[in-house]
């Protein structure tokens, strides 16, 4: 099928099979591979991307879906070299371990922080409660959240 | 110290915050063809025949592979594993065949065009019915099997280690005891959970290369195994890790690796990619092993630990060749971190028809401390003892002895951190109770200790190589699993070269590019590779040192390395930059000296001796011992059986943190995997078949069940550790549930003997507890 959509800002036109999930889509068809497939369930939340600002698991769409919306990969994220804040405090709190994770955490974090710039402790927590992550204890991806809220500010 | 001690960034910061990072699942090679498995549906059943015609013809298939065609046996202690099922299979799960095709569904929709025609055996699940006389054989040929000599299997029964641990005189001891207490425990099955699922690639040209991308801990354990079971020589057997999402221990040896190898091998040099699904890793890579373990304790009155005597039974599911050393860990740990003079353990890997086990994060140390430390408790409060108290008493101290016999070293810090939780818990001032009824609070603590359970000679090797503009390459084969090994190994460098962090670029995980590691396992990399980093790096400063005393016509001994430069200690305006001695020294007649500047370094622990083979008793098993305490805080819904933890601390004593921050990111992220293992993980099996192969039925922490964190550390230098210090990712886990399930007994005086402490098994305890 043919479909259109807009790409880290790019509009794009492209032929997919219609059974063809949108991570697969992301990954195979456009080498974004920083949406990872880590149940291909959507419990995990690695493949996170962000449709239309809100963020999805991509796993649970198919790529026609992606059709006439727009899509922002974590490679979409930074504006060329400069990274994004939550980019930033990610690396500076220490937020990141294996780093599998990481992408869908931050695009889960940017849907929030662009829906409510000032979300307390608890509202972050919640917001990450559908992305797992198995080594680092969640503490410094909340506090990379907080400060990237404060620098956004 | 200049880097080491700073709580620098991660090094691996932007390349994973941004996607950059290429994983061995977002590589796609030219030509790559993709693998299907055929898996048994049964736990134990013989394979009377495998008809792949169907899947042969069908279109877009280009191999097909079956246990028949390479039926040579692999392991790391002990070689009972084969990638494909042979004559039989063994556990529910386990690869039968396999297919290379042109997609990922063609694979595996050929392969399940696969028909295997079984015999269904009788299959046992139970490790303490497997270990019976009579019971039926999983490994008849066990005794046929090669094995490390400091193993001891028991040919003839489904026993493939048993390791005796025989100290002092534990009869007369229990004879003498004022107080005798008797318990058992049981730690289920749960699986490490990486979000990164197994995956590897493999090729094979046809000048016989054989290269194998993987997401592995350990390149050259893999190397070495695969070489050994495929029969490829290892200097045409290339591994590369390029990154791993998250180890844990389950990608420390090889799963799926040898599932494509074989394929690999009939398709004329194109590569072969399998991705385990979250079912796949659930189901087919490793678990950790269950444990059934039972504990006597002889005290004196003054509650003294007198003897101890013990039994571990592990299950060690279809395969042990990795078991079988998690088995005799436990066993030389047997008492934890206390002193006890007289102790008799016997600890089995036994063989069933489950998932195999394997090692996961502190191996064995988790799994026994969770009885040792509710015994504690236990006896403490029997005796009318502070268990805080008891514990000091009986902790392995300074001067004191291990359960092996071996000397205390004066480094021990148990007592320090010990000291530490209580205090920052606040153990002995009892939790403010929520107005809520339904809920009661408690505070909980636990000891823990570990030791990287390793082959006495596991090496270690680096090479540093100094740019002409004075920056440098660092290479090894530790492996980044997220621990931050990268980053804290670039800080040794750093240090011992005196060239910024940020002009060293570390090299892993290629066993064709990157020099020897044992492996990225038990917490052993800080203290391994950091030891052959820094002599790589003196290598490096004999090489400028001898170079710069021509040019400054000073003695060598008098020059020391400082700010990116060669410098004469007695006037520091006398100086040369590394930069221009890179390539050598250039005399003033233009004739060279020396040529590049390249270090090597090359460690092995010393004096590490084998244990006795009757007694188990050693002087020096183990390089070091790494201890540590946790203290939680609970809240228990009595209600609907919900634990909350809402405080947790920890201190571990961890020689010299090379990056502070990065200590205490392993700790936190070791409260909440182990506050997953103490209240949420549980793999549930029916007659060895899976029934929550999933994160839905598999529940794993979210952001939503962390606790508040103090994360303390003590630094007791290690003596032989590089800048004093040892490993601590691993040990971080080991308290993490017995402080938990103490805790709850503090809340509700309930003991609970079993893991997890689901809301289930809690309601239904507090309605027993409550007739």
């Amino acid at each position: 099928m043919k479909i259109k959509f807009t790409l880290n800002q790019e509009i794009i036109e492209h032929e997919v099979s219609p059974n063809k999930t949108l991570v697969k889509m992301l990954r195979e068809d456009f080498d974004l591979t920083g949406a990872k497939e880590g149940c291909g369930g959507g419990e995990c939340g690695a493949c996170t991307i962000l449709f239309n600002g809100k963020p999805v698991t991509s796993c649970l769409l198919l790529g026609v879906q992606a059709d006439g919306q727009e899509i922002t990969t974590i490679e979409g994220l930074s504006q060329g070299n400069e990274l994004d804040e939550l980019q930033k405090t990610f690396i500076s709190t220490g937020a990141l371990q294996c780093g599998y994770c990481t992408p869908g955490m931050i695009l889960t974090a940017k849907g929030l922080l662009t829906e409510n710039p000032d979300p307390s402790r608890e509202e972050i927590k919640t917001a990450l409660s559908g992305n797992l992550c198995r080594c680092t204890g969640y503490k410094r991806i909340i506090e990379a959240v907080e400060q990237a809220a404060k620098n956004y500010r | 110290m200049k880097y080491v001690g700073q709580s620098i960034e991660r090094v691996d910061g932007i390349k994973k915050v941004t996607g950059d990072l290429k994983y061995v699942d977002d590589m796609k090679l030219p030509r790559m063809l993709y693998a299907g498995v055929k898996r048994s549906p049964h736990a134990h059943a013989k394979i009377l025949k495998i008809d792949t015609s169907l899947a042969e013809k069908y279109p877009g298939v280009k191999a097909v592979v079956t246990g028949k065609d390479f039926p040579k046996k692999a392991g790391l202690y002990l070689t009972d594993k084969t990638f494909f099922a042979v004559d039989k299979t063994r556990f529910t799960g386990e690869a039968v065949a396999a297919v290379a095709a042109d997609t990922e569904d063609i694979a595996k929709e050929a392969a399940e065009l696969i028909e295997v025609e079984y015999e269904v055996l009788p299959s046992i699940h139970d490790a303490r019915e497997a270990i019976k006389d009579g019971a039926p054989l999983i490994h008849p040929d066990l005794g046929d099997y090669r094995i490390v000599p400091i193993f001891k299997p028991v040919p003839g029964t489904n026993i493939s280690e048993h390791f005796k641990l025989r100290k002092g005189n534990v009869e007369e001891a229990f004879k003498k005891a004022h107080r005798i207490f008797e318990k058992e425990f049981y730690v289920p099955h749960i699986q490490h959970t990486p979000i990164e699922n197994h995956v590897a690639i493999a090729q094979y040209d046809r000048d016989k290369n054989l290269t194998v991308w993987a997401s592995c801990q350990s390149p050259y354990a893999v190397r070495a195994a695969l070489s050994d079971a495929f029969d490829v020589p290892l200097h045409k057997l290339r591994v590369i890790s390029p990154a791993v999402g998250g180890g844990f221990g389950a990608k420390a040896g090889t799963t799926l690796e040898g599932i494509i190898i074989p394929l690999a091998m009939k398709v004329g040099n194109r590569p072969i990619k399998l991705t385990y699904s979250r079912e796949d890793e659930f189901v087919s890579s490793y678990v950790r092993q269950a444990l059934h373990s039972k504990f006597k304790t002889a005290v004196d009155k003054n509650g003294k630990l007198l003897a101890v005597e013990n039994e571990f039974i592990w299950d060690g599911g279809a395969f042990t060749e990795y078991g079988v050393n998690i088995a005799k860990s436990a066993g030389f740990a047997a008492v934890g971190p206390y002193d006890v003079e007289n102790i008799h353990c016997d600890s089995y890997a036994v063989y069933t028809n489950n998932p195999v086990g394997g090692p996961y994060r502190g191996f064995g140390m988790a799994e026994i401390h969770f009885g040792i430390e509710q015994n504690m408790d236990h006896i403490a409060r029997e005796m009318g003892m502070d268990p805080i108290e008891l514990r000091r008493m009986n902790a392995q101290k300074p001067g004191g002895t291990t359960a092996t016999g071996a000397k205390v070293d004066a480094a021990c810090g148990l007592e320090e951190t010990l000291e530490a939780v209580v205090k920052e818990i606040d153990y002995h001032t009892p939790s403010e109770q929520p107005s809520d009824p339904n809920k009661v609070r408690a505070k909980g603590i636990a000891c823990g200790m570990k030791a990287p359970s390793m082959p006495n000679n596991a090496g270690s090797s680096a090479v540093v190589r100094i740019n002409e503009d004075g920056s440098a390459f660092l290479s090894v084969s530790a492996q980044d699993l997220g621990q931050g090994s990268d980053t804290a190994l670039t800080q040794i460098a750093a240090e011992g070269l005196q060239i910024p962090v940020e002009k060293i670029t570390i090299k892993t995980g290629d066993t064709d590019h990157t020099p020897y590691e044992w492996q990225t396992v038990a917490s052993r990399i800080t203290y391994s590779a950091g030891n052959a980093i820094i002599k790589a790096c003196d290598d490096v400063k004999t090489q400028l040192v001898n170079l710069a005393s021509q040019k400054l016509e000073v003695p060598k001994e008098e020059l020391i390395l400082d700010d990116e430069h060669v410098v004469w200690e007695k006037d520091f305006t006398k100086k040369v930059p590394i930069r221009e001695l890179s390539l050598g020294l250039q005399l003033e007649d233009g004739s060279g000296v020396h040529g590049p500047i390249i270090g090597r370094g090359s460690f092995v622990p010393e004096g590490v001796v084998n244990f006795d083979p009757e007694t188990g008793l050693s002087e020096k098993p183990v390089v070091f011992w790494t201890y540590g305490a946790y203290g939680v805080e609970i809240e228990v819904d009595k209600q609907t059986g919900n634990i909350k933890v809402l405080k947790a601390t920890t201190c571990f004593d961890v020689g010299k943190a090379i990056n502070p921050e990065l200590v205490k990111a392993q700790c936190e992220g070791a409260v909440v995997q182990g506050l997953g293992s103490a209240i949420f993980e549980e793999i549930i099996m029916k007659d060895g078949k899976f029934q929550n192969p999933n994160f839905t039925d598999y529940k794993i922490p979210t952001s939503g069940d962390m606790p508040e964190m103090t994360i303390h550390i003590a630094e007791n230098p290690q003596y032989d550790g590089p800048y004093g210090a040892r490993g601590m990712a691993e040990p971080a886990m080991i308290p993490a549930a017995p402080s938990i399930v103490n805790a709850f007994y503090n809340a509700t005086g309930i003991a609970m003997n079993k893991l997890p402490l689901t809301p289930e098994r809690v309601v239904n305890a507090l309605k027993e507890h409550n007739k």
